[in-house]
């Protein structure tokens, strides 16, 4: 671990209303990250439906280590590391595919099972009397500490010791939930490919932005008022255009944001929208809602079309709403360097309308060419240039802070303007780099 | 109809198709939206897939997939000086191969060209190079042209890409 400097902890760069610029620009704290928190943290992996078929597979990178989650039977996925078991080459080397019945070295032809476990390895014999037996190569693939397919999503936590993945994440699996539930046959899938940004800035950046509240009016008042112009030019009485329904929203005032609501929970997640969202307001499709009524009820389907938080942290590596229905997953790859992937989904069978909403969201606010990105993307990175400025080494998140919230725990608040559900990824970010986390 | 004429009007066509195609990077290049949005067909589609073997339509992300509103949309956001992305100012220029007529026949009302390219953005002391493959779908005829579909297939669609802040 290279990360001796912090021999006194991180708490120092954590203040309980502002935080220091280290925390972003100092590549010794990032190095310090990748080795505790992201090994201690459950991090995203995947969603089964990438992999449908028995040896099918995706590839990640969480925290440098490259991983495949695999479809190793109809109904299990497993996670491995890709990583020969013999000299360390990867065994696959697309993001997407399907390996056969077995996972073959392209190297010296060592073949594991789809579990990971060794199948055969050439020239046998030459092994006799050996300890390749009692030692980790002849083990077959490493696996990440644990991994857990969740309702569809499957996350895994790099290191062996750690909390299990329902106390580590809690109220907050109540949005995956939610996306299920959405689901008349229970089934969600992704829809094609991901839109990948690569931004240059810190992760934590990008993650704070995910539930700040008050800088769509300013930082994406050009889009906002360009979409507000255009949809006047559109006749009264038509159809609803779906892009003017998603992208008008963006307009809305200080005062929506400060009624919509959120909740703070333990390990930094949070919901932010708890009452309603700019995604509240969405036509509604009543096929689609009358199955679901005969699946839940009509109770119960008013009560899962209720909840459409702005933004669900499963901390940290995932971002999520419920309609629509739409991940961002994040990735560091360097201190001022980050990968977001943003995965569209539907349910299996679902009306076009909600893969169309899916689609259009993503792509109109998520993709490298989106013009509500770009504004984000341009002040993320002018944020990490910013901080390098001497003269104030302290980023502000006082907005609302009172001091009995240190001892909180999950707690719910009226306002979503109040930063507290920004401080409480930190606090969630102290706990994961600490000793004893 | 002679032979001889028939070549004469395929290659005419052809040679109307290509100036068309250039003259369509061309205002891009100059910033002339106005000019590029009356290029369209009014149910035109600009289209950029996450790869070259999706399927045309809107029920899966892709990295653009707009129609005149969208676009209109766009260029209007451009105008606005609170479009902070743009500061300092972005500049793009298209370097093209020749045209290629993928599908092109006189009296034909859709013609198909293929149209391999550079596209080089800059802003600031920032320049990125990105390479694509243009589908023009074109309708009409010479000198009435309209386009009903630019399709841009980039080489690295599917990699993880910075913002590409204008249009390529």
């Amino acid at each position: 671990m290279k990360d001796g400097s912090f021999q006194q902890g991180f708490g120092h760069l954590v203040g309980p209303d502002q935080v220091h610029r280290d925390l972003y620009i100092d590549p010794d704290v990032y190095r310090a990250e990748q080795a505790r928190l992201w090994t201690r943290a459950w991090v995203y992996v995947g969603h089964e439906s990438q992999t449908p078929a028995v040896g099918d597979y995706t590839t990640t990178d969480i925290a440098g280590q490259s991983m495949i989650m695999l479809r190793s039977s109809g109904n299990e996925v497993t996670v491995l590391m890709n990583r020969c078991a013999h000299k360390g080459s990867q065994l696959v080397h697309e993001h997407a595919g399907n390996c056969g019945k077995v996972l073959r070295c392209p190297y010296h032809a060592w073949t594991y099972r789809l579990d990971g476990s060794l199948l055969s390895i050439p020239l046998k014999n030459d092994y006799e009397g050996t300890n390749l037996s009692a030692c980790p190569s002849g083990k077959g693939l490493a696996s990440p500490g644990a991994y857990v397919n969740y309702k569809g999503f499957v996350f895994a936590r790099i290191s062996q010791d750690g909390p299990d993945f329902e106390s580590y994440f809690g109220e907050a699996l109540a949005t995956l939930d939610n996306m299920v539930a959405r689901a008349p046959d229970g089934e969600l899938s992704v829809l094609g490919s991901p839109l990948r940004n690569r931004i240059g800035c810190n992760w934590k950046l990008y993650l704070e932005n995910v539930n700040d509240t008050v800088h769509p009016i300013s930082t994406h008042e050009s889009a906002a008022s360009a979409a507000k112009h255009v949809a006047e030019a559109l006749p009264e009485g038509g159809d609803t255009v779906l892009a003017m329904e998603q992208l008008l929203p963006f307009g809305a005032g200080y005062s929506f944001y400060s009624e919509m609501g959120a909740r703070v929970l333990p390990h930094g997640h949070s919901i932010l929208g708890t009452k309603f969202s700019i995604h509240t307001g969405y036509a509604p499709l009543p096929d689609y809602q009358a199955e679901l009524e005969a699946r839940h009820g009509k109770e119960g389907a008013q009560q899962i079309l209720a909840f459409s938080p702005q933004n669900t942290v499963l901390y940290p590596s995932l971002a999520a709403k419920a309609s629509p229905m739409i991940l961002r997953v994040l990735r560091p790859l360097a201190v001022n360097e980050t990968l977001i992937e943003t995965w569209a989904f539907a349910p299996k069978n679902a009306p076009a309308r909600l893969r169309q909403r899916a689609a259009s969201y993503a792509r109109l606010v998520f993709s490298p060419m989106s013009v509500v990105a770009h504004d984000d993307v341009h002040l993320f990175e002018s944020q990490q240039r910013g901080l390098a400025c001497d003269g104030n080494e302290w980023l502000s998140l006082h907005r609302g802070y009172q001091e009995s919230e240190l001892q909180a725990g999950a707690s719910s608040m009226e306002s979503g303007n109040n930063e507290w559900v920004i401080r409480n990824q930190h606090r969630g970010w102290l706990n994961l780099m600490g000793d004893a986390a | 109809m002679t032979s001889q004429q028939m070549s004469t009007d395929t290659s005419t066509l052809h040679a109307a198709l290509s100036a068309f195609v250039y003259h369509e990077a061309m205002l891009l290049d100059t910033r002339r939206y106005d000019e590029w949005l009356s290029l369209y067909a009014e149910d035109g589609l600009y289209w950029m897939p996450l790869s070259p073997d999706q399927p045309l339509g809107d029920e899966a992300p892709s990295l653009l997939y707009e129609d005149l509103l969208l676009l209109r949309l766009r260029m209007q956001r451009y105008g606005n000086p609170r479009a902070h992305s743009l500061h300092p100012a972005v500049r793009g220029l298209r370097i093209l191969q020749a045209p290629q007529i993928a599908q092109a026949e006189p009296g034909s009302t859709v013609h198909q060209t293929r149209t391999p390219f550079l596209y080089v953005e800059t802003q600031g002391d920032a320049q990125r190079t990105l390479a694509a493959t243009a589908h023009h779908t074109i309708e009409g005829e010479p000198g009435a042209f309209k386009l009903r579909m630019k399709k841009v297939v980039l080489l690295n669609a599917d990699a993880s890409l910075p913002a590409i802040q204008l249009l390529l």
